[in-house]
């Protein structure tokens, strides 16, 4: 196996052009994301706590005039317009969670574990607006509608203060990357071999399967990995995006997701005969990851039936990992979802890899 | 030990790629496979040295650490240098240390190889090409040794290398069966196998082969209606059958231009032509 891992580098040096992408494409994908369009949501899901906070729920869902969030305050009666426009303003926001034994510090949790993209906490003079800066489109759109309510709340945004683009393009970036490097890379690698007529001799040649494949893989595991850690690196440096959580969280899901991507690149390999091909096929199956994971557009923006393409993704999850670590911080136990669902991909997408590259040894031309 | 295929059939996808194929592979001999595009050769081959399953039959190889392959038109990794290919090869193949640093220098010195050592495989002539590809398969001095095509695209002083490759391994004990285009080649095999769309059409020493020879193989000095020809050097040969063609005889003699047919010793390439024109009048 080490002699396949060394022939493995040893012909990934020659191949200039994959070099070349190895090199460039990060950068490019950096310089574009970096600086990547906004988009709108038309509702946020929010959560109100404190020991106001069932008078405040009710007064949301029946459109009550803004006095309503300074209880006591009373009011004076509004105008049809004014009534219109509160309504409006109410019905963005989409009530998950009421819960009066919640406020300061825990309200906050409710952001960083992504229970809800705004919390009011009622417990504050005025209301506290907590606002997830991680979840850019929403928090856009919330940061406008809280904006028209004037002091009535104070907002607060947490995780991405100046709602920067970039600070959310970068986690996701990386999973970019990794998806594109990692599903093409890899499959030029075995098709190359194809196309030359010298997997019919690694096929006869007294190497066990699983020799061949992990002497494959492990070359772009390690290269996947070490641009992943220069992106995460550069992301920091020039984007100044922190770096909240725990790196071993960040591992751990970095690795599911890149368990998946190689598999789903050896998978691309077994069907197809060219390197052209390979990359074609990669790219289809790696740009619906690009526009459909939701950090592009927002998941929630999304027609449903076309959403539910994105849940079946890798990427959704990735993305969901590593904004949820690198920017709020988020732990292991908060974002159980995306990390239960990468890890029963990997499991699957790898040995459907390794049964059909084994039969694509062992059974000759497909 | 003797290795070998018996009552082998390879069916890929709808095609009987070989169908009922019986091979001999003995130490110190060479086996020459013959055939058209399409025969079935290279499936047979492959099938030898177990890279394609057989459908039936019975396929006799040392394990895979004793068997050495030469696919066609291939066996050298085009993105590694002439020591990087021998490097993996050999590591594949268990053959490390002093060992490995003779069997590297024997092959140098037999193919001139040395001074592009740190040439890229795909940098190398045809010809050199071919000559690693035969060093990395016989790297570990196989038992049993299979050459699809070795010579095919090679320049005839190259292929006088490759040759004389090829009879040293025997020479040192390997059963050597290859597959070739060349019948001129064939003819310095020890057995001769000859394959149309995956059927045995002859087999035997090349002797047997051409004495085997269906119908008669005439010189002729022109086209002949009725009569499938063929040219050797600059001559022209021609087929009929045992129970002669229709319409003509070679009583009469006398063709259009008032050409005369005359009977000629068949060789091995005479020999294969005739069986195949044979064997497709059988099947018309």
């Amino acid at each position: 196996m080490r002699a396949m891992i060394l022939k493995e580098f040893h012909e990934l040096r020659r191949d200039r052009r994959t070099v070349a992408m190895l090199v460039v494409m990060p950068i490019v994908m950096l310089v574009i994301f970096g600086y990547a369009a906004n988009f709108s949501v038309s509702s946020l899901r929010t959560a109100v706590v404190g020991p106001d906070a069932d008078v405040l729920s009710v007064a949301m869902k029946v459109g009550a005039p803004l006095t309503s969030l300074s209880p006591g305050m009373g009011g004076t009666p509004l105008t049809t317009d004014e009534q219109a426009a509160t309504d409006a303003l109410w019905n963005l926001f989409d009530v998950v969670r009421t819960d009066v034994s919640v406020s300061g510090a825990d309200a906050q949790a409710l952001v960083r574990d992504n229970v809800a993209d705004v919390v009011f906490d009622t417990s504050t003079t005025p209301t506290t607006a907590y606002v997830d800066g991680s979840a850019l489109f929403a928090a856009q759109r919330a940061d406008a509608a809280l904006g028209r309510m004037g002091t009535l709340v104070d907002i607060q945004i947490l995780y991405n203060p100046d709602l920067k683009t970039s600070w959310v393009m970068v986690p996701a970036l990386i999973g970019l990357v990794l998806a594109f490097i990692g599903t093409i890379v890899t499959s030029i690698g075995l098709v190359r071999e194809r196309a030359a007529g010298t997997l019919e001799q690694l096929a006869v040649m007294p190497l066990r399967p699983v020799d061949v494949v992990l002497g494959k893989i492990v070359p772009y595991l390690v290269i996947t990995t070490v641009e992943m850690a220069i992106i995460t690196a550069l992301g920091v440096t020039i984007f100044g995006v922190p770096f909240r959580g725990n790196v071993a969280v960040f591992a751990l899901g970095a690795l599911l997701f890149l368990g998946v991507v190689l598999g789903i690149g050896v998978l691309v390999s077994t069907v197809s005969q060219t390197p052209a091909q390979a990359i074609q096929l990669a790219i289809m199956v790696t740009l619906p990851q690009v526009l459909l994971s939701g950090f592009i557009f927002p998941l929630e923006a999304i027609t449903e039936a076309i959403r539910w393409i994105g849940y079946c993704l890798p990427m959704t999850y990735f993305v969901q990992i590593s904004q949820g670590v690198m920017l709020r911080g988020a732990g292991i136990e908060s974002l159980w979802l995306p990390f239960t669902v990468l890890a029963g991909m990997a499991v699957v997408i790898v040995t459907a890899a390794v049964l059909r590259f084994r039969r694509t040894l062992a059974g000759g031309r497909s | 030990m003797t290795w070998g295929v018996e009552g082998l059939v390879v069916r890929l996808g709808a095609t009987r790629a070989v169908d009922g194929v019986d091979l001999v592979a003995e130490p110190g001999r060479v086996v020459a496979v013959v055939g058209g595009d399409g025969a079935g050769k290279t499936t047979l081959l492959r099938a030898l040295v177990g890279g394609v399953r057989p459908t039936a039959g019975q396929v006799r190889a040392p394990e895979r650490c004793r068997t050495g392959f030469m696919p066609t038109a291939a066996g050298v990794w085009r993105d590694l240098t002439v020591d990087q290919n021998i490097d993996f090869v050999a590591a594949a193949y268990g053959v490390t240390g002093p060992l490995l640093d003779r069997r590297r220098a024997a092959l140098f010195e037999v193919t001139g190889l040395g001074a592009a050592r740190s040439r890229l495989g795909s940098q190398l002539s045809g010809g050199m090409r071919q000559k690693l590809a035969f060093g990395l398969a016989t790297l570990h001095r196989p038992e049993l040794l299979v050459l699809d095509e070795p010579t095919t695209g090679v320049d005839p002083l190259s292929r006088g290398d490759l040759w004389r490759m090829i009879s040293r391994s025997a020479y040192d004990g390997a059963a050597v069966v290859l597959s070739t285009t060349y019948l001129d080649e064939a003819e310095r095999a020890a057995h001769v196998l000859v394959l149309a769309d995956g059927r045995p059409l002859l087999a035997g020493t090349p002797t047997e082969v051409v004495r085997a020879t269906p119908g008669t193989v005439v010189r002729l000095d022109g086209e002949m209606p009725g009569i499938t020809t063929w040219r050797r050097g600059h001559e022209r040969h021609g087929w009929l059958p045992p129970d002669g063609p229709a319409g003509t005889s070679t009583d009469s003699g006398q063709g259009v231009a008032g050409v005369l047919p005359t009977k000629v010793e068949p060789d091995l390439e005479d020999a294969v032509i005739a069986a195949s024109l044979a064997r497709e009048a059988v099947d018309a």
